[in-house]
């Protein structure tokens, strides 16, 4: 329990997790669309608010887990509840608790029937986001993980577009047929270290086979969650067809789990079977950027195109993860901080648009530019963070990423660049036709520009657009400190593996 | 005091008997009564839940063990009488005698449970075997083509056959160790060398238990009993049996075979072959019920990986995930017997659009189903998780393997009902009213499957000690 920094006091963790879900069990007694809004809204609100203290209470040059609190649970299993945040997690249980509000209010409007399930689901959701990725027990993680399929099948399956049958099923399975293999993976550990504390299964001398299907394991998981290049296929289909709270909460929150997974338990749960099998992740992160791009290049559905653009964006990520070097990892991070905040705004903006027009079809949405300044202004500006301008954030992560990658291997690093060109040609191509189209126009008169709600959604977004994109060292301040003992330790263990396998075989 | 839930038991059958001597004997008389004395006697098991006793020449135990058992049966027998209220498919004027043979039934189980001795074992068994045939074939003839009847001999037929194999081995039993009394067995066989023949007599036994357990390869019956019965029965059948079940079972598997790791590996090619059995044939059902049936031939198959461990733990575990098993599918009886306008089958696509016409019976289905197909927070994750954490601590990694794949496999046609429910428009199907009491019940059932599944300490401890003392 050494790796834990206490909080004594007020259990500031365990607040987060669970103000959603009390909040979601008073939605089950009161049924009123203007109260479900409001209370949903307050209740994200406050989550969000009482979120702050813990940028005040983290202290960066620790790389203890802090503001823990642990528990005994299940004692015969050796099941405990522990929650604690570092570096690595910090940002993205920010990340969640900041975008709710605003997921909140993008369906004010867009939820006309059941507000009052939609809301519940929205806060259940939000307890068990905040839960992954605060969760230090692999019990209490894997519970949140699972748990989550619910409401977000029920979100897609209840709330969603002409298919949601067929992306919410597909969404399940995927999902859940992956991280099977997880609990026998969680099981088989726990019973080489004695328990589910994840740090002390942390670093442990385990034989390479063991590790490599451990591994294995895990990979299956996270990178259908991420989604990776082979495992995509669920994503597309569930961003379409979600409604738009849906789709940010995919895009922004649920695939950076995918991402947080591998940093939190491949690296250093598993760390010789990564340095076995890293080099073909790494192209397969390649073979994701570069097909993302060119998928995303071809469609004519705009929430299908920033689908695939996430999946060439966190092919980024997960390449700067497994360069396995400060930068590129310090890289992803932000990377996926990046991409929750671009792409999160994003989908919002094409669901403002269709509210409107009721289509998402690229060529129905031609020229509006000339109606819709506001909506234009904020797309050109996010269309930009989208494919790394500089001066936006997503330029900043992929800068890293890919100075990352250069010091570790420069062919990696080149094949990464037509992604780069990839995501501009794609991302001009949807700006050109939305913001002018060409002669053929659809009468786009009746259309009205966003309203003070819609502007309210958006400006938090575009303010970390810049913050990011223009200061970024409060934000690497606060992941360095954990990355850099991740990585180091990693240095570490490869420069005592000869002796350690002599020790063990 | 000590035999006081099997007194009040046998007191509401007489009084059913009674009543059913009427020449018209009042349907909401006749309820009353039944749910009365099932109350009752889930307060008597309540009462005596401490009693300790050894009665009938040291036949019959009333011990922590028993007591836990008589607990669960009375109280899943309660919820099966509130649920299945008017008894839908049953005509009127045999209302007393269905109950007569339900509370015959459970007085069956209750006995069993307590039984330490094969020829009491074998006479609560059947007892409770021969009043459940009888459940079977009460349902009216709506069909025109008796599937009930059918449904009855199935059940008999295969019922006589594994008391057959019982009985054999049973009498193997007696004939190698010269008592039948279990305890004096255990002495036995603890003081002589092990002989192949102990392996085949208590697994004989064992294939009378695997029956009602509804295990490969003693599931035949299942789909079509399921299916042939009405609602109220098949939740009868899919629920209580099981208990007692699982508490013989462990009863004969703490008596040591001396070939243990051969007992071991058949159960775990049982477990595996009722896994993917029911797994498979689930996918394609129509009928719900019959869908039910082969998910319990596989949640079977989950109970018999827990037992296979041969350690109190597992037994523990066993017991709990047993319990969580029946409180997720009297979830899902409880909406099937109400979403039936008249006693009726319910196929899948009946319920569709059931979240519009009744949201509260679509939420427990939701949790009932989500819970069978092991997603956390619920008692049917909980379950599961730990059966593969107590199988791979005894170091069956294969055997887990399958198993987890499994679960795989059925999240897909548990999750096409709920499809099902939550997506698909109603159409013209009509709303359904619920009553108070199914309400209230309803949401007892989930509060239970989900706090038992957030804290399973206290009931896998208790359980396991349990257990121990049985040794």
């Amino acid at each position: 329990m050494e790796l834990l920094l206490i909080k004594e006091g007020f259990p500031l963790l365990s607040f987060l997790i669970f103000l959603p879900l009390v909040g979601a069990v008073v939605l089950l007694f009161f049924h009123g669309q203007t109260f479900a809004r409001l209370w949903a809204l307050v209740v994200t609100g406050a989550t969000a608010v009482s979120s702050i203290p813990l940028l005040t209470g983290f202290d960066s040059s620790s790389t203890k887990y802090q503001l823990a609190e642990a528990y005994l649970w299940i004692p015969r299993f050796h099941i405990n509840y522990i929650v604690g945040v570092d570096g690595i997690s910090i940002l993205l249980v920010l990340l969640t608790t900041l975008i709710m509000p605003f997921c909140v209010l993008a369906s004010w409007k867009y939820i006309q029937q059941r507000v009052a399930p939609f809301m519940f689901c929205l806060l259940v959701m939000e307890t068990s986001m905040i839960g992954v990725f605060v969760a230090l027990d692999f019990v209490l993680f894997y519970i949140f993980w699972e748990f989550m399929l619910i409401p977000m099948y029920l979100l897609i399956a209840v709330w969603g577009g002409p298919r949601k049958v067929y992306a919410s099923i597909k969404f399940f399975l995927y999902t859940l047929a992956g991280s099977v293999l997880l609990l026998v993976a969680i099981i088989a550990l726990y019973l080489r270290s004695g328990s589910f504390f994840i740090p002390e299964m942390m670093w442990q001398p385990y034989s390479l086979t063991f590790q490599v299907l451990v591994f294995l394991a895990f990979f299956l998981a996270f990178a259908i969650k991420v989604p990776m290049f082979p495992f995509h296929t669920w994503l597309p289909a569930a961003h379409v067809e979600a409604p738009t709270a849906g789709s940010v909460i995919l895009a922004s929150i649920l695939l950076k789990m995918g991402t947080y997974g591998m940093l939190r338990f491949c690296l250093p749960i598993t760390p010789d079977a990564t340095f076995l099998l890293a080099t073909p992740i790494l192209w397969l992160s390649i073979a994701g950027i570069i097909y993302g791009g060119f998928t995303a290049l071809a469609q004519q559905d705009m929430k299908k195109l920033i689908a695939y653009s996430s999946v060439g964006h966190m092919g980024f990520v997960t390449l700067g993860i497994f360069v396995l070097n400060i930068r590129g990892v310090e890289g992803a991070i932000l990377q996926m901080i990046n991409h929750g905040v671009t792409t999160g705004a994003l989908f919002l903006l094409v669901g403002m648009i269709y509210e409107r027009t009721h289509s998402r079809e690229l060529a129905l949405a031609t020229g509006v530019g000339r109606y819709m300044p506001w909506f234009v202004t904020l797309l050109t500006f996010f269309s930009l963070s989208a494919f790394a301008f500089p001066g936006t954030n997503s330029f900043i992560g992929e800068f890293m990423v890919l100075a990352g990658t250069f010091q570790h291997n420069t062919a990696l690093a080149l094949a990464a660049i037509p992604g780069a060109v990839l995501a501009a040609a794609y991302m001009l191509r949807m700006l050109q036709k939305i913001v002018w189209g060409g002669t053929a126009n659809p009468d786009q008169s009746y259309l009205t520009d966003l309203g003070v709600r819609e502007v309210v959604v958006l400006t938090p977004f575009l303010v970390f657009v810049f913050w990011i994109g223009l200061g970024p060292q409060p934000f690497i301040n606060l992941i360095h400190g954990s990355v850099h003992h991740l990585v180091e330790q990693l240095v570490n263990w490869q420069q005592n593996q000869q002796v350690a396998s002599v020790l063990w075989h | 005091m000590t035999i006081f839930p099997e007194l009040v038991l046998a007191a509401g059958g007489l009084t059913l008997f009674v009543i059913s001597l009427a020449k018209t004997p009042s349907e909401r008389l006749t309820y009353v009564a039944a749910l009365a004395f099932g109350t009752a006697t889930f307060v008597a098991t309540v009462l005596s839940f401490y009693s300790q006793g050894l009665l009938f020449y040291g036949a019959y135990a009333v011990d922590q063990y028993s007591q836990m058992f008589k607990v669960l049966i009375a109280f899943s027998l309660l919820i099966t009488l509130v649920f299945g209220k008017n008894l839908k498919g049953i005509s009127a004027d045999i209302h007393a005698e269905y109950y007569l043979f339900l509370l015959l039934a459970v007085l069956g189980l209750m006995m069993l449970v307590s039984s330490v001795e094969l020829i009491a074992i074998l006479v609560s068994l059947e007892l409770s075997s021969f009043a459940l045939y009888l459940l079977v074939p009460m349902r009216d003839d709506r069909t025109g083509l008796r599937v009930q009847m059918e449904a009855g001999m199935k059940y008999i037929l295969f019922g006589i056959m594994a008391t057959g194999f019982m009985l054999y081995g049973m009498s193997l039993l007696f004939g190698l160790t010269g008592t039948t009394y279990l305890k004096d067995i255990l002495l036995y066989l603890g003081n002589h060398p092990p002989q192949p023949a102990m392996v085949v007599a208590i697994l004989m036994v064992q294939a009378g238990f695997l029956y009602k357990l509804a295990a490969f390869p003693m599931h035949f019956w299942v789909p079509d009993v399921y299916q042939g019965a009405c609602n109220a029965t098949a939740g009868v059948i899919a629920t209580l049996p099981k208990f007692a079940a699982v508490a013989l079972l462990i009863r004969f598997f703490i008596l040591p075979t001396g070939h243990s790791p051969m007992v071991v590996e058949l159960f775990a090619v049982l477990a595996l072959c009722s896994m993917f059995y029911g797994n498979l044939c689930a996918l394609v059902q129509k009928d719900l019920k019959r869908m039910l049936g082969f998910s319990g031939i596989a949640h079977a198959g989950f109970i018999l990986l827990a037992l296979l461990t041969l350690k109190a733990e597992g037994y523990g575990v066993a017991i709990y995930y047993i319990a969580g098993y029946v409180l997720m599918n009297l979830a899902c009886f409880l909406v099937i017997n109400q979403a039936s306008q008249s006693g009726e089958n319910v196929r899948i696509d009946d319920l569709s659009g059931l979240y519009k016409r009744q949201p509260v019976l679509a939420f427990v289905l939701a949790t009932g189903l989500f819970g069978l197909a092991g997603i956390p927070p619920f008692i049917g994750f909980m379950g599961k998780f730990l059966v593969l954490t107590t199988v791979l601590r005894a170091d069956h990694l294969l055997v887990v393997c399958l198993a987890a794949i499994n679960t795989a496999i059925a999240i897909y046609y548990y999750l096409s009902v709920v499809k099902v429910v939550y997506t698909v428009e109603p159409e013209d199907r009509p709303s359904i009213t619920v009553g108070p009491m199914v309400q209230l019940s309803g949401i007892v059932l989930i509060i239970a499957i989900t706090l038992l599944g957030v804290f399973p300490g206290k009931l896998v401890d208790y359980a396991s000690t349990v257990v121990q003392s049985l040794h």
